[in-house]
């Protein structure tokens, strides 16, 4: 049985002062263990411009690999830059996912726009770095997974994984932006794609796993882990409307696979929850798994999508 | 080439469009029937915040384009839902007969907050001779990648050794210091390559050499295959200064290739140049090469962006 005890909040960057870039928000964390520090890269935000807009940077924090609850380093600016006039990711980086590659890394992102009829578009780019993790260039303005006729907007929240000389991509695409008086609120499935050199993806075309809540569920953050013969999925769902504060915000569901392709769900045996108080009380989502000393743990988000930070849950029971 | 001008042969105000769209006819397009010939075009209203939107219509003539026979009066092609590419406009929509359908690739746009626009290529489907089209899904066949980040637009779609290809036009670059006082866009041609029309192959390359400078958009390709050769024709303009300085409007430019992926520009073979005190004197944009029998035509437009109608002409000699 899938079970997760809760260690409590890792970082929450109110806690730490003179950083501009990094007021509020340690979104989407996504680990990279070295060999003296374990480095939690990270999507943050300074405060609201004075159009009423946030704008995202990549970032990371370094931890005590013997105490992960001890902060060592945070850079003192971005890692990458945002996208140059008029490119898909002028007004931020987020959600972002990194990834080794040989000495090389990679970070995949969705960048986001800003439209005049709803308030955003996104799609999917691609950082690389050549100093260890430092900081990522881009290798063109454009995005490497973009919309196509069956994958109209919104194509975000990339999970970078390679299984079996392949690279996998899970993502989120958007499918409907639903009118809630005098708003609209985006409805996005996630979906895969799947490449051999990271960078000319071949889309799977299909949502991978079955709504719960029905049409309008959101689906996002599909971390994909492999252990006993089997792959198991850790994402995010809500539903659609009233989803910021409270009781409707995401959480984490379960799925698992033999062949990446077909997805069972069922989100009984995610083995995590929303706490009764506190930091993850109404919120938990963007889950991303990882092995340290023979242990499993997950970083996670807690409430208002990580604004306040990303905390800690280690595995207690099996992924079977 | 050695064109011969048929003079301005479509005029916006002098047709029963005008009940419903504000202005414009522009890119004509035609789809040559066995007695009668159609020609799409983009034209204009105005949304509840004064904003154009671009609408598909059409206009039929007889073979010999002597005679009108009737006007497009219903939707041809629905603008796209909240979000979607094609949600402020279409413009233009390029037809091609596919067996007993007819394909429109559609340029739709959508509004952007710190530019003005983007767009992507779309695909929608007639089953019905043209009348009506209904959509290949709500989003584009051909959008932004890597080396192409914004403002995919303007596809035009011939078969050609049992390949589609696709010319086309991708933005390079968003400029803000211009006379504007706004961002203007580069824009540059490119194609792509397909086995069955939807799924397509950028080649990630620009095919057609700049002669203003760097800065130079160019728009609106259209290719035709005479003998064993092909020729296309598009239109260029400088980046800035374009809407109000006629020296740096739009002109006709000209290539020629053996292979579809490899042209040489000389736009002093174009043939087709502005003529004085005419409808196009200060512009010639948007050409459309087609075949006719042993005839080939193109339409295009004129002075304002085709804000009064659209021209024609007949080559007469290569």
């Amino acid at each position: 049985m899938i079970k997760w005890k809760k260690l409590g909040i890792v970082f929450n960057p109110l806690d730490h002062s003179g950083f501009d870039y990094m007021n509020t928000h340690a979104q989407s964390p996504s680990v990279i263990v070295f060999d003296d520090f374990i480095r939690v890269y990270i999507n943050t935000r300074p405060p609201i411009d004075e159009n009423g807009y946030y704008v995202s940077y990549l970032s990371y924090v370094d931890l005590n690999k013997e105490n992960m609850f001890e902060v060592k380093n945070i850079p003192k600016r971005p890692i990458m830059s945002l996208g140059k006039l008029g490119t898909f990711d002028e007004f931020g980086i987020h959600p972002s996912s990194v990834i080794r590659d040989g000495n090389k890394f990679r970070v995949y992102y969705a960048g986001t726009t800003r439209c005049e009829s709803v308030p955003f578009n996104s799609a999917i780019g691609v950082g690389i770095s050549i100093d260890n993790g430092d900081s990522f260039e881009k290798i063109g303005d454009g995005p490497v997974l973009s919309y196509s006729f069956d994958e109209p907007f919104v194509i975000g929240s990339p999970k970078i994984k390679k299984f079996n000389d392949l690279w996998y991509l899970f993502y989120s695409a958007g499918r409907k932006w639903v009118k809630n008086c005098d708003k609209v609120e985006p409805v996005y499935k996630l979906r895969m794609a799947v490449s051999s050199n990271g960078l000319d993806w071949e889309k799977h075309g299909k949502d991978i796993i079955i709504n719960k809540l029905g049409v309008h569920e959101c689906q996002a953050s599909a971390d994909v882990f492999f252990k006993n013969d089997k792959y198991h999925m850790f994402f995010s769902y809500r539903p659609h409307l009233d989803y910021r504060l409270g009781g409707n915000g995401y959480k984490i569901g379960y799925a698992s696979s033999k062949d990446l392709k077909n997805w069972e769900r069922d989100d009984t045996k995610t083995g995590i929850t929303v706490s009764k108080e506190g930091w993850d009380c109404e919120m938990i989502s963007y889950p991303n798994l990882f092995e340290l000393k023979g242990k499993t743990y997950m970083f996670y988000l807690g409430n208002e999508f990580g604004k306040y930070g990303f905390g800690l849950a280690e595995l207690t029971g099996d992924l079977k | 080439m050695k064109w011969k001008k048929l003079g301005q042969i479509f005029q916006f105000d002098k047709t029963p469009l005008t009940k419903i769209f504000e202005s414009h006819s522009q890119s004509p397009q035609a789809v040559v029937f066995d007695s009668f010939i159609r020609v799409y075009f983009s034209t204009r209203t105005r949304d509840k915040t004064g904003k154009f939107l671009s609408h598909v219509q059409y206009v039929d003539y007889t073979r010999d384009f002597e005679t009108i026979l009737g006007f497009s009066n219903h939707e041809v092609i629905r603008l796209g839902e909240s979000g979607c590419f094609d949600e402020h406009g279409i413009f233009p929509a390029s037809p091609l007969k596919m067996n007993d359908k007819i394909y429109a690739y559609t340029t739709g746009w959508t509004r952007r907050k710190s530019v003005d626009v983007d767009s992507s290529i779309g695909l929608a489907i007639s089953n019905d001779g043209g009348s009506t089209f209904i959509k290949h899904g709500d989003g584009p066949v051909l959008s932004t990648s890597l080396f192409e980040p914004f403002l995919v637009g303007d596809g035009f779609v011939r078969k050609y050794k049992d390949k589609y290809y696709m010319f086309y036009v991708f933005g390079e670059r968003w400029c803000s210091t211009t006379v504007e006082n706004s961002p203007q866009r580069v824009y540059k041609i490119g194609v792509s390559i397909s086995d069955d029309g939807i799924n397509w192959r950028k080649m990630n390359k620009k095919i057609i050499t700049d002669v203003i400078d760097e800065n130079e958009c160019q728009a609106l390709p259209t290719v035709v295959k005479i003998g064993t050769q092909y020729h296309m024709y598009f239109c260029f303009r400088h980046m800035s200064g374009f809407r109000t300085d006629s020296a740096k409007g739009y002109r006709l430019g000209y290539a020629f290739s053996d292979d579809l992926t490899t042209w040489q520009r000389d736009d002093s073979l174009s043939g087709l140049n502005p003529t004085e005190g005419q409808w196009d004197s200060d512009m010639m944009c948007y050409p459309h090469i087609f075949k006719v029998g042993n005839q080939i035509y193109m339409l295009y437009n004129g002075n304002e962006f085709g804000k009064h109608g659209f021209g024609l002409a007949i080559l007469e000699g290569t």
